[in-house]
């Protein structure tokens, strides 16, 4: 290390100005959730009482437990969805329906939330008209788009798990007898099982933290929690919404500090083997 | 290198014997490219059978076919005088060694050999007393809780062996099995697999691309050519008597001499070619007809350097170009006064710090008619 | 092609057709919505628009297309403008994040071995929290009493506080931060496939540092950087919380507009026309994105 930052100082000074630049406003957020004053970046002394309000402020927790409900079945859809599309672009290349399925996983990706959560909503207000379902919008709706676009994230997770995964393995085990379904719960599953858990947690994430998608198709009684934080951060700085970031960015942090870790074990299991 | 199995039992040349693998007008197509071609093969129970070629020639895909991992385009393949052409990889009584060895990273060396025997043995005690016993087989009871990870190289190979040997096949496959040992240990473990393969009386059919390989170990060898069996033989046939110029340049060195047949009988050809000062005589068995363009096939450690002139012995005369000192042996190149370069060794006899022969030296070479062959191919 | 394929050919089939079917009918189908929509009147009803098949009482059916949203959208500057507003925040960012960007993937790259995965780590982890969030604390940061102002008056450098919030600097800056990350990761991952030995090679033939990074690692990192500016460029085009949060009314956006038009004004019609201007405008950055990651992964293989 000492010789990198001795042989390319510049370069050595970019990337600790890349991580201050990404980090400190994370970090003044964190400071300012414990500050007295409700200024939230005039110090006044220290203090938790932020804390104290955001637990009895009942709408922004109904708000929050609806995001997590909703974040944990998206990504349980995501992953099933995303493994299946993943296992499709990497095992049938010859199948029909093969290439437009890369394009529509890849889509996503990229797509402008505001044109996804337009389109579906203007689709749910046709299909209700024409079938009666979906009724109204609410926690249904929500999660269908979520895993729409968080399906893709799988997938590309998946995607390039299974695309280094030595062939002869499954081959191996067919040879020992197993039948194909015992190939795919035995052998390939527990392999690729890593990738699902990141997986797993990124559509979490990502759906725990869309504004824009959940404010088209998203009914009245279904507001989350990026919804309560946005109408109240729209009114200016508030010691609450600090408290609440520092809550969910110290629940991240150890979360993706255990997948990483377990990440890192399996990474290095595969690369020795 | 010398073969160092015990042919006495040839089954393969019992005309009558049912063999174990039938492969039966075998093609394979992967688009336009031809992989196998047409191809026909026996191969008989307890045999030690080595599919040997240049990368390409459809040996890997020919031992996948019998894995059942490929299905045939056209033909069929009997196993045990059953048809298996169209039965699946799992329900086939044949095992493979992967050239990967493709051992499961998330299971432990027990784990791993006991994969396979899911019903057989029906009992618990029973399969766990497969496993020890495929372990101690390859001597490697110690690993038994390791991952695959933990082993090095040569653990590896042998977990993979065992894993396939446990359901114990009427076949085994392996595909290039010592490729990625290093050469001490895959010289050592030529003859650990030989050995097993006797004691166990399994047919095992070897893939590789390393003739030396292919020679220690095997009872018979298939040479492939672009999907197409060029000789089936011995290796000590093969080695002797090539039947074609791709074998006879494939297996070993060999000065390769153009020319015709002059005449033919009492099992002695004789042969003229061009660049040599006199004809060369050849025993051969076959009919050859009188001029018939053919090549003489010589080995570099057939020729001998001599003094004097026997009637019986071909002979030819050039300079030394080249000397190649290999320790055992030295390589000497020669150019023949027509132009044409050939080759011949020397074992080393002596430990002197001036070989006999030196470079621009003339020499006289002969050689026995019963020392070279005839190609018509 | 392999055995899994052959052996359960019914299984294949579903593999690819309910991820497939999902797609096309909650991804694929809704654009047709969009186009469907954008070609109606509004009305003042719930939905606000009006069908395009509409059963007079004599049972004739008519079919009305309305290309008057789209005709607003030419005649009306503040269409155009936001389109070059996004245009311009989209680009302008972009090659902020390329110039940002480039160094912090290089440097992770040079890094020893044992450091590259957790700074990338690093990079990677602002990524998982909140989105919405993260722009939230540049307010706290920018605004004229934030700690940027405090942080410059107190050390002399500024005596009255800058304007920051509420002006384009800021939506630079928030989205340089929140889009950082999708930057760099296609980047690192195209330089860190590059070959050192190439290097080496140049060196030997006589090429100093400079040279070798000109000719060498600039450019086989193309695919990467390209890649990487796409992930950039086409979710911003559409972006709405940044230049909501942190933009002032002079920063207009397609996103932002539809959104308005959308939520404030209940002109579905018009929202939806801007939604798929905005979609025919991605297609060819999307069409490049394809181009480079495959090109990218054929390159591994």
């Amino acid at each position: 290390m000492r010789d990198f930052i001795s042989r390319n100082p510049l370069l050595f000074v970019f990337l600790i100005a890349g991580y201050a630049f990404l980090y400190l406003p994370i970090i003044s957020l964190i400071v300012y959730s414990f500050n007295e004053s409700r200024l939230v970046t005039v110090w006044s002394g220290f203090s938790t009482k932020w804390y104290g309000e955001l637990m009895n402020n009942g709408p922004l927790l109904n708000a929050a437990w609806l995001s997590v409900k909703i974040g944990a079945l998206n990504a349980t859809i995501a992953v099933i969805l995303g493994t299946l599309a993943a296992l499709a672009l990497v095992r049938f290349r010859k199948s029909r329906g093969h290439g437009t399925l890369g394009v529509m996983v890849t889509a996503p990706l990229v797509m402008p939330e505001i044109i996804i959560g337009l389109s579906l909503l203007l689709f749910f207000i046709a299909l209700e008209d024409l079938i009666g379902w979906p009724a109204g919008r609410g926690q249904t709706t929500i999660l269908i788009a979520h895993a729409t676009f968080s399906m893709a994230y799988v997938t590309v997770i998946v995607q390039s798990r299974l695309a280094h995964m030595d062939p002869s393995i499954e081959e191996a085990a067919l040879d020992l007898g197993a039948r194909p379904a015992r190939v795919f719960f035995t052998i390939t599953l527990p392999m690729i099982f890593p990738a699902l858990a990141a997986g797993w947690l990124l559509a979490f994430t990502l759906s725990l933290d869309d504004l824009v998608i959940a404010s088209f198709v998203s009914g009245p009684g279904s507001t989350t929690l990026p919804m309560v934080v946005y109408s109240s951060v729209r009114l200016g700085v508030s010691p609450q919404i600090n408290a609440l970031a520092s809550l969910i960015i110290a629940l991240v942090s150890i979360a993706v500090l255990v997948a990483s870790v377990i990440m890192y074990r399996s990474e290095k299991v595969r690369q020795d083997a | 290198m010398s073969q160092s199995r015990n042919q006495s039992t040839e089954s393969w040349s019992a005309p009558d014997a049912e063999p174990v693998v039938r492969i039966e007008k075998v093609t394979k197509r992967f688009g336009e490219i031809y992989a196998v071609d047409d191809l026909s093969l026996d191969i008989h129970r307890g045999e030690f059978f080595s599919l040997l070629g240049a990368s390409g020639c459809g040996k890997t895909t020919l031992l996948r076919m019998l894995a059942g991992f490929e299905t045939p385009t056209a033909g069929r393949i009997f196993i045990d005088g059953q048809d298996m052409t169209e039965v699946p990889a799992y329900l086939r009584p044949v095992n493979m060694m992967f050239q990967s060895y493709a051992l499961f990273p998330h299971m432990t060396v027990a784990q791993n050999i006991a994969y396979g025997l899911k019903s057989d043995p029906p009992d618990r005690e029973g399969r766990s007393a497969r496993v020890s016993e495929m372990m101690a087989m390859v001597k490697i009871e110690a690993l038994a809780t390791r991952k695959p990870h933990q082993l090095s190289g040569g653990q590896r190979q042998r977990v993979a062996l065992a894993r396939a040997l446990a359901r114990h096949p009427k076949i085994l496959l392996l595909d290039e099995p010592l490729g990625a040992l290093d050469k001490k240990l895959r010289e050592q473990t030529q003859f650990e697999l030989v050995n097993l393969q006797e004691r166990l009386g399994i047919t095992f059919i070897v893939v590789t691309h390393d003739q030396e390989e292919a020679m220690t170990m095997s009872s018979r060898i298939a040479l492939l050519k672009d999907g197409r069996i060029e000789q089936v033989d011995s290796p000590r046939r093969m080695y002797e008597f090539p039947s074609t110029r791709y074998a006879a340049d494939f297996i070993g060195s060999i000065n390769l001499f153009e020319g015709h047949v002059i005449s033919h009988s009492n099992d002695m050809a004789v042969i003229h070619c061009e660049d040599t000062d006199s004809d060369i005589i050849v025993h051969h068995s076959q009919p050859l007809a009188s001029g018939m363009p053919v090549t003489v096939a010589v080995r570099p450690e057939k020729m001998r350097v001599n003094t004097t002139i026997e009637a019986d012995q071909n002979q030819l005369h050039g300079e030394i170009k080249e000397i190649a000192y290999l320790g055992d042996v030295s390589i000497y190149h020669v150019d023949l006064p027509g132009g044409k370069r050939i080759q011949f060794t020397q074992p080393n006899m002596l430990a002197l710090a001036e070989q006999p022969l030196t470079w621009g030296q003339e020499v006289q070479l002969t050689w026995h008619p019963n020392g070279c062959g005839v190609l018509t191919q | 092609m392999t055995l899994l394929q052959k052996l359960i050919p019914k299984n294949h089939q579903l593999i690819v057709a309910i991820p497939w079917l999902w797609l096309a009918i909650f991804f694929v189908l809704p654009f047709l919505f969009i186009l469907k929509i954008s070609l109606s009147e509004p009305q003042l009803a719930m939905p606000p628009y009006q069908d395009w098949i509409r059963e007079f009482e004599d049972g004739l059916l008519t079919i009305t297309l309305n290309f008057g949203n789209y005709q607003l959208m030419f005649e009306d500057d503040l269409y155009l403008q936001a389109l070059l507003g996004s245009l311009k925040v989209a680009g302008i960012s972009t090659l902020l994040c390329i110039l940002t960007g480039y160094p912090i993937a290089y440097a992770i790259t040079r890094a020893p071995l044992q450091f590259r995965m957790p700074f990338l780590m690093l990079i990677i982890l602002p990524f998982w929290t909140s989105f919405l969030l993260r722009v939230y604390a540049w307010i706290g940061i920018l605004k004229d009493n934030g700690l940027l102002n405090q942080l410059l008056m107190s050390t002399g450098i500024i005596d009255s506080p800058l304007q920051i919030l509420h002006t384009p600097a800021a939506v630079y800056i928030g989205v340089v931060y929140s889009y950082l990350p999708f930057f760099v990761l296609p980047l690192y991952a195209t330089l860190v496939r590059l070959d050192d030995t190439l290097l080496e090679a140049a060196a030997d033939l006589g090429a100093r540092p400079l040279r070798q990074f000109l000719t060498i690692t600039l450019p086989q990192s193309v695919p990467g950087i390209a890649a990487g500016a796409m992930l950039v460029f086409i979710p911003v085009m559409g972006e709405f919380v940044i230049p909501d949060l942190l933009g002032g009314p002079g920063t207009l956006m397609l996103g932002k507009l539809l959104w308005t038009e959308f939520f404030n004004n209940k002109d579905w019609p018009v929202a939806s026309s801007l939604a798929a201007i905005l979609l025919v405008i991605l297609i060819v950055p999307f069409v490049l994105l394809r181009h480079f990651e495959q090109k990218a992964s054929e390159e591994e293989r």
